[in-house]
């Protein structure tokens, strides 16, 4: 419950502003994977006495390992492979999605301040990080045009889900490890990136081309 | 564990292992068929003498559970012979990981069905999701990929949403004297110490999580894409079973709410979503020129017909729980032979599809008489399902909903009956020549045929162990 662990949850957010900034892929991809080794720091720092240690360190590593390393890597590989579609074009500006990034972020402060948690002694930036990262991987989702885009617009908003899981680690630890089995789609959907390299049937991955079926 | 339960989910998975090892295309849909009569004994068995619940509570078969189950195993086995016919005439196409993922998901939706725990709930709802995207790319063209695609990212965002409901429903069971369980008897059990703010935004989340994997508005964007692409087969067992298994996953949910004392909120919630269903499906339905995705806005309809069901409450509950069962053995019988007209065509463009029934003689009129089913008309089975919503309705005195719930109904019926008669009736196009090799024949025809006669008698004669299953799955979020 010190404050310096405030750090870590503001720079969570950042990492959101980054990614919702960055106009070229890779950098999103850097920005997400910041965010992972972030995520894999966070529940060693909120560790109370009553976590075991075992959970705790098994958290920590999964985090690390998937969020902050595995899938980055193979999305960074699947985006070098692809000689197409290295720069993010979003239906929505970089301003404009920042600026209802940060204002999201700001709202989700503001709604945090007012639900009382059933679980006292948690750090009072947790859920305001969890909101705002959830609102920033849906905004990301609908605005990117580009299938890497949603990719990254995925894995944010499922970092937020799991900053939110944390509040359960001392009293349901293995819940919030199964989380990270979202982590599986992340997975997946790299490798329907890599096929749709191989089909390519499509000159760009826009997924303004994916669009023959419709009503 | 028990023996029943474990062949329920188990079996299945040795099976999807034994199909991926497996080398001969040939023998492979063998272990399809294999897996779904083990999996309709195991049904029957656990039917007949329910088995105690196991791991500390975590699996339990409820009649609830048992109903999907019933479903889910008799959809399945009519579409394990069809797949015989089917994956022959497909030779073109390897068939393992369709064999394989058909297996692993019947082992998921199962799992689903005997999941008292809400976090296991959640982590077999994921895996019917990743293991049906490969198979909705079954036919590998643009098409196919593209639906593959929408349904993976329109999935995993509900499936995403559904985690951080669970996450919120943990948390309003864990403030002073709370259970902190995620088990569903224990939160109903200790009901009055969970928080009812968090019981309030947890509902929001996982009805728009499960929501999504139901296909219900406004979270259906997946479905026709999915269930147009999509082998006929899959998007029989998609929209007949994995839709099933969402709908008990919304069951649970209510379940806690109802405990709860939330269950007002969570009514008019599923009444909202479930006639915007039927609304959104309406307006889509009419002149929609592809009859596969025509199917599709057929089960948004029915999915909202479902969630108004559970929304209304009291006699109603009774009639979506036997919906439920009529509405996934109906569109069994649709999508296999859509299946069957579009494979004869070479389309599933309405305008180039006509007299399917010349055509294609057992297909073309079971597609017909299966429209006439799923529509509400008697003496098929959802007619009195239907019926038994809407009576539910008017006796709970929701005029209104009964009265929208009724002008869906016929505009559907219109819109859709004036597109399939042209599909039936009438000449085939002139210069199309059937290919003898995708006709009729006893493997692809007699399933559907054999489905439809099952619609049919479950319409004139209710059997009482069934109509007693289906009153006790819906004394569980029956309310009053």
């Amino acid at each position: 419950m010190t404050r310096w662990n405030d750090i870590f949850f503001i720079l969570v957010l950042v990492a959101d502003l980054f990614v919702l900034a960055s106009s070229r892929l890779r950098a999103g991809i850097r920005a997400v994977a910041t965010q992972g080794c972030l995520l894999g720091i966070l529940p060693v720092v909120l560790a109370s006495d009553a976590t075991e240690i075992r959970h705790v360190a098994l958290l920590a590593l999964g985090a690390l390992a998937l969020k902050g390393v595995a899938i980055p890597w193979l999305l960074a590989r699947a985006t070098r492979e692809s000689p197409v579609g290295r720069e993010a074009a979003p239906l929505l500006g970089f301003v404009p999605s920042l600026v209802l990034g940060a204002f999201g972020i700001v709202a989700a402060v503001w709604l945090a301040t007012d639900l009382p948690l059933p679980v006292p002694g948690m750090p009072r930036l947790l859920v305001p990080t969890a909101l705002g990262t959830i609102w920033t991987g849906l905004l990301l989702l609908v605005s990117r045009r580009k299938a890497f885009g949603q990719v990254l617009g995925f894995l944010v908003l499922e970092n937020g889900v799991f900053v939110f899981g944390l509040l359960l680690s001392d009293f349901m630890p293995v819940m919030v490890e199964v989380g990270v089995l979202l982590d599986l789609f992340a997975a997946v959907f790299v490798m329907a990136l890599v096929m749709f390299d191989i089909q390519r049937a499509f000159s760009s991955l826009d997924t303004d081309k994916l669009s023959s079926l419709r009503d | 564990m028990d023996r029943a339960v474990l062949l329920l989910v188990a079996a299945p998975l040795v099976l999807a292992a034994l199909a991926f090892a497996m080398p001969s295309g040939r023998v492979r849909p063998r272990v399809l068929l294999a897996g779904a009569l083990v999996h309709a004994v195991a049904t029957g068995w656990a039917w007949a003498s329910p088995p105690p619940p196991a791991l500390g509570g975590w699996v339990a078969i409820d009649p609830a559970g048992q109903l999907v189950l019933v479903v889910v195993s008799t959809l399945f086995l009519v579409c394990a012979v069809y797949a015989q016919g089917y994956l022959a005439r497909r030779q073109d196409r390897d068939n393992r990981s369709f064999v394989g993922g058909l297996l692993v998901l019947l082992a998921a939706v199962s799992a689903v069905a005997v999941a008292q725990h809400l976090g296991l709930l959640w982590v077999a709802i994921e895996l019917t999701t990743l293991s049906t995207a490969p198979l909705i790319y079954f036919n590998h063209n643009e098409r196919s990929l593209e639906a593959a695609w929408k349904y993976l990212v329109v999935c995993s965002v509900g499936i995403a949403l559904a985690l951080l409901g669970t996450f919120l429903l943990a948390l309003a069971s864990a403030g002073p004297g709370g259970p902190r369980s995620l088990l569903v008897a224990d939160l109903v059990t200790a009901a009055p110490s969970l928080s009812r703010t968090w019981v309030r935004f947890a509902f929001v989340c996982l009805v728009a999580g499960y929501g999504t994997k139901m296909g219900l508005a406004p979270f259906h964007a997946w479905k026709p894409d999915a269930y147009g692409e999509a082998p006929g087969l899959l998007g029989a067992l998609l929209a007949g079973g994995v839709t099933s298994v969402a709908f008990l996953a919304i069951v649970r949910v209510l379940q806690v709410c109802l405990a709860v004392g939330e269950v007002a909120f969570a009514r008019r919630a599923l009444s909202a979503i479930g006639l915007l269903s039927i609304g959104l499906a309406a307006v889509f339905l009419v002149r929609q020129r592809d009859f596969k995705r025509m199917l599709a806005y057929s089960s948004v309809e029915h999915m909202g017909i479902l969630a108004l069901g559970l929304g209304i409450g009291g006699a109603a509950t009774t009639g979506a729980f036997l919906h439920l069962v009529y509405n996934g053995l109906t569109k069994g019988v649709l999508f296999l032979t859509a299946g069957n007209i579009h494979r004869a065509f070479g389309t599933k463009q309405v305008e180039h599809v006509r007299g399917a029934a010349r055509l294609l003689p057992a297909s073309g009129p079971v597609f017909l008489l299966a429209f006439l089913a799923i529509t509400g008309s008697p003496p098929f089975a959802p007619f009195f399902s239907e019926f038994a919503i809407l009576s539910g309705a008017v006796q709970a005195g929701a005029y209104g909903r009964a009265a929208a719930f009724l002008i869906g109904l016929a505009v559907i019926f219109v819109g859709m009956g004036a597109t399939i008669l042209g599909l039936v009736q009438g000449a085939p196009p002139e210069g199309l020549k059937l290919d003898p090799a995708m006709g009729d024949s006893r493997l692809t025809a007699g399933p559907p045929l054999a489905l439809l006669a099952l619609v049919l008698a479950l319409g004139l004669w209710l059997p009482s162990p069934l109509s007693t299953l289906v009153g006790e799955a819906a004394a569980l979020v029956r309310g009053e």
